[in-house]
């Protein structure tokens, strides 16, 4: 009994949501359709005590469930960011469902489990959690994805992801049955040291290696394997995208550290190749075919998988720098997304998605704050200084070019140059062209709050970046 | 290879007497249901129609098997095979008397969860492959029912090991010894209820037998099949009775333990009794009341069956699983005290 | 060859063309049959290798449970394969060509990494050997976590299926067994006194 309550010591938030999770799923049913907005409030509850809970164990490290699960200063900040961005991905997700009828209990569960799986993947240490971590998320991802049912659009697209993201969770688990084939282990410490003694089974390891970075990238969304982004980013529900698109990223990058960097170091003059292909041909295909796109939510989904191009190259430069690097830039591109995605929201109402790009023509003449606040976080995913954009995109080139890849980074910055064109282009449809809605916003006072101090931190990052930076670098021992 | 005959002539001995009873079991039901609805019964064939049985057997045997011209003929044809199979498998593990068995498996409970889980497939490969509505709804039906209540079975059944804590049928009634008040038809009271009602159900027995439902479609699953075909899936079905009836006895009513086990007089009195005598008594007791279940109900409508095994048996069982887990771990009187 | 092998082989040799009678089968339903004797199959592979638990719970749980769902499903789909198939033989050479340049890579990476792995047979458990024992005591204690965050995954299934299918639709006939046993006489039986009415066609005196 008391291993037990050891193990717990570590996994307190994960208990706790997983607890709550429960509650709502209860509570829910006993709700009317008046007093629907106590699950959204429960849900905030819940990730704020998973905060505070956070946070009172920060500090501490260990790990738990015999190596199943590690609590480290990475997983306590990559988990602050994942509760922080996915609140306010349930606030402006709020008035978007209740505007279409879609305000339901179950947004808010699959959202929290996904929450869980998210956290649990940033403690994974062993192949099996993170296995099991990867589908809680992505489980919870696909039913939020078909959530709204009277959608062709969404079903579709729900229908995608599954099939893909179920090939992709095959690819992945092969390669981690070739690594235990190879190591004998499923623990990520032990596969480390295996691979470091390495001998006869390289070979294996290898092969396995190759498989489990196709299913990681698939999960990204790196290209060759992002396919699926556009039309899923396109076809769900903008409440949807805005929770795809953010907090799962940090998961995301908390795997390839996990896999990577703990497990697999010993490997990454091999890694490091396939990574740099990932991210260059990424960088080239989000960034060129965003140009050509008028929707404004698959035109994000090119930037993200430009941004995962440019995440990639941080890991890929095999350093402790680059990984912090990378782990500054997953969690600033998080909130930007989440800002992007929340404003579009933000323009919706009920009956209206404002989808398209044209939507925001003459933003400017209907709400300047807004239109003001939309331009920065346009500025911050182009990376114009002084926005974090800036300072993300630099650290990453600076940790890339330490390791004396110069090629990778000249191509980095002219992507990124061809990139800025489509995110500037928002910017003068809203400045430069002649509103044809000329309604003004319906957003809840609440909501407008928040986006804006969420695009407000975006250029409170770029001017400050030092405490981040630094919070990150001491993560990674940097 | 002497050891192999060993096991064929065991074989034999559980599977005779098996065919014996099913074929007698039918004229229970014939005779009692009679009685219980003030009528004879068969009573031509034999002095009281105790040759009726046989009379059956030889009339099916000689009958013609129509194949249906549209059917899927290999499936028609295999549906009956896989009906039998598992009810006569699952008698392997079965135990009559302490050691009295033919395979003393570690996890004999899981295997005969396992093989009347599959028993299902006869009937669905019935149904589907004969290419008649009637058929198809039956298959339906049956397979829908299944799956519904074999989740409240195994789960009842979980509550027995719990309280055994083995999957050893042998273990399980060993588990029971000492006296009527330590069989598990006590503690576990609701578990028992639902596992011999998830019996009936799993048997598409009466009021349960909307497989069948011989008022609405036909004779579902198996109108199309006659003569010799017909008569294993009739076999099937009796053998599976015995089955789920033996099973309650064992499980919840002690074995072969003797009821009288700890009562001063009694337990002397009837000492001589062998314990394979009192489990086929408990097992006929069962076996009756699927007849008077059958001579009393009316058939369930199929939407209350599944609202029965979904919303109400499920929920019991999973309450009292953890009542049974609670009282185990804490040692809790009056059981486990 | 002991008596061991030679059923090792049979069995894998009938797993190895159920599994191929699944994709090639044109008929679904066939196709989900022969994926139950694969099923069935591979439990004995796995009874042979003394996992008796794991072996009994394929069967209890894919065979007696998920595939009689599918089935349930496939039975009732009225699909015709024919423009399914239509393509097929349009990118059949294509894909052989992808799949060949795959396998040919496996086999040449893999050559000279597995020889080393083969650790030879398990050494034979004692009789009195509990392996439904043993899993428990592992799934319990060193895979505790992983195991209820797969309990989690099955919860989030179940959340999600409902979530998807659940309607309330306006109109449906929909009745509450609770309130049915509650009824009383009195709710549903009026006694109406009135008086007799005369016999027709005869006059009254």
């Amino acid at each position: 009994m008391n291993s037990v309550m050891a193990d717990l010591s570590h996994a307190w938030p994960e208990v706790y949501i997983l607890t709550m999770a429960c509650v709502l799923l209860v509570v829910d049913l006993y709700l009317t359709e008046r007093f629907r907005f106590v699950s959204y409030l429960l849900a905030q509850v819940t990730l704020l005590g998973a905060a505070m809970l956070t946070l009172g164990q920060m500090g501490g490290e260990g790990t738990a469930f015999t190596g199943a699960f590690v609590h480290d200063a990475m997983s306590d900040i990559l988990k602050l960011f994942i509760y922080l961005v996915s609140a306010m991905v349930f606030l402006y997700a709020r008035d978007y469902l209740k505007a279409r009828n879609l305000l339901k209990g179950e947004f808010y569960m699959l959202g929290l489990f996904g929450v869980l799986g998210m956290m649990l993947l940033a403690s994974a240490h062993s192949l099996l959690m993170l296995y099991l971590g990867l589908e809680l998320m992505s489980l919870s991802m696909y039913a939020l994805v078909a959530f709204n049912r009277d959608s062709p659009v969404a079903s579709e697209a729900a229908m995608k992801y599954f099939v893909l993201g179920a090939i992709a969770s095959g690819m992945l688990l092969y390669g981690m049955s070739l690594i235990y084939g190879a190591t004998g282990s499923l623990d990520v410490a032990t596969v480390a040291q295996a691979v470091t003694d390495e001998g006869v089974k390289g070979q294996v390891i290898r092969f396995g290696v190759v498989f489990l970075l196709v299913g990681l990238a698939f999960k990204l969304g790196a290209a060759p394997f992002h396919m699926w982004l556009p039309d899923v980013y396109q076809g769900a529900p903008t409440a949807v995208t805005l929770y795809l698109s953010a907090a799962p990223k940090i998961a995301a990058f908390a795997m390839f550290i996990r896999l990577l960097v703990d497990g697999l170091s010993g490997l990454v003059a091999d890694w490091q190749q396939m990574l740099a292909v990932m991210a260059v041909l990424s960088l080239a295909i989000g960034n060129v075919v965003a140009i050509a796109q008028t929707n404004i939510k698959r035109m994000l989904a090119y930037s993200t998988i430009s941004h995962a191009g440019f995440l990639l190259l941080g890991v890929l430069a095999g350093t402790p720098d680059g990984y912090a690097a990378a782990m500054f830039y997953t969690l600033t591109y998080a909130i930007m997304a989440a800002a992007g995605f929340g404003m579009i929201t933000v323009l919706s109402r009920a009956g209206f998605e404002a989808e398209e790009i044209d939507d925001f023509k003459g933003l400017n003449s209907r709400s300047p704050w807004m239109a003001g606040m939309m331009a920065l976080i346009m500025f911050s995913m182009a990376g114009v200084p002084p926005t974090v954009g800036f300072f993300a995109k630099l650290g990453v080139l600076e940790a890339v070019l330490a390791v004396d890849m110069v090629w990778l980074a000249l191509a980095a910055v002219f992507f990124s140059i061809i990139g800025a064109y489509y995110y500037i282009r928002v910017v003068k449809v809203m400045y430069f062209d002649e509103a044809a809605d000329e309604s003004p916003l319906e957003a809840a006072v609440d909501t407008r709050i928040v986006v804006s101090a969420n695009a407000l931190a975006v250029l409170y990052l770029g001017l400050f970046p030092g405490t981040l930076m630094a919070i990150c670098n001491a993560a990674l021992g940097a | 290879m002497i050891e192999l005959l060993i096991i064929l002539a065991k074989i034999i001995l559980i599977v005779g007497p098996l065919m014996g009873a099913v074929a007698y079991f039918t004229y229970a039901e014939r005779k009692i249901i009679g009685y219980m609805q003030v009528r004879l019964g068969p009573n031509r064939v034999g002095p009281k129609g105790w040759g009726q049985p046989i009379a059956d057997a030889v009339k099916l045997m000689f009958k013609e098997i129509v194949v249906p011209a549209q059917s899927n003929r290999y499936l028609f044809l295999l549906a009956p095979v896989l009906s039998i199979a598992p009810s006569l498998a699952a008698w392997a593990v079965v135990p009559f008397g302490d050691g009295l068995v033919l395979a003393d498996i570690d996890a004999s409970l899981l295997y005969i969860l396992a093989l009347t889980s599959t028993g299902v497939y006869g009937i669905i490969v019935a149904g589907w492959s004969a290419n008649s509505k009637y058929s198809f709804l039956g298959a339906m039906r049956s397979a829908a029912q299944v799956v519904a209540y074999e989740i409240a079975m195994g789960f009842a059944l979980v509550g027995v090991l719990i309280a055994a804590g083995s999957l050893n049928l042998r273990e399980i009634v060993l588990a029971q010894q000492g006296g009527i008040w330590h069989w598990y038809f006590l503690p576990l009271l609701p578990l028992f209820l639902v596992y011999y009602i998830s019996g009936v159900a799993e048997t598409n027995r009466a009021p349960f037998d909307v497989a069948e439902g011989e008022s609405e479609i036909v004779a579902g699953f198996h109108v199309e099949y006659g003569g010799m075909a017909f008569a294993v899936f009739f076999l099937a079905e009796y053998a599976n009775i015995i089955l789920v009836s033996m099973l309650v006895s064992l499980l919840f009513f002690g074995g072969w333990n003797s009821p009288f086990e700890g009562i001063w007089g009694l337990e002397t009195l009837f000492g001589w009794v062998p314990g394979l005598v009192w489990l086929l008594v408990k097992t006929s007791f069962f076996m009756f009341t699927f007849l008077w279940l059958r001579a009393t109900f009316p058939r369930y409508r199929y939407d209350q069956i599944m609202r029965l095994g979904w919303k109400v048996f499920i929920p019991v069982t999973i309450v009292w699983l953890l009542v049974v887990g609670v009282a185990v771990v804490g040692d809790l009187p009056p059981w486990w005290g | 060859m002991s008596f061991e092998r030679i059923l090792f082989y049979l069995f894998a040799a009938i797993l190895v063309f159920a599994a191929l009678r699944v994709i090639s089968s044109r008929n679904p339903v066939h196709s989900a049959l022969f994926l139950v004797l694969a099923f069935f199959t591979s439990s004995a592979l796995w009874i042979l290798l003394e996992a008796e638990f794991l072996a009994i719970t394929l069967v209890l749980v894919y065979v007696g449970a998920v595939m009689v769902l599918f089935l349930f499903v496939v039975m009732m789909l009225d699909i015709n394969f024919a423009p399914l198939r239509e393509g097929f033989t349009r990118y059949l050479p294509l894909g052989a060509v992808v799949a060949l340049v795959i396998v040919a890579e496996i086999v040449l990476v893999l050559l000279r990494g597995f020889d080393t792995l083969s650790g030879g047979a398990p050494a034979p458990k004692p009789a009195d050997y509990s392996n439904t024992r043993a899993i428990g005591e592992v799934l319990y204690t060193d895979y505790l976590l992983p195991f209820e965050i797969a309990s989690v995954i099955l919860l989030v299934a179940i959340i999600a299926a409902i979530a998807l299918t659940l309607r309330k639709r306006p109109g449906t006939r929909h009745q509450d067994p609770g309130k049915q046993v509650q009824v009383r006489k009195s709710d549903r039986l009026r006694i109406v006194e009135m008086k007799a009415e005369p016999r027709a066609g005869r006059a009254e005196s």
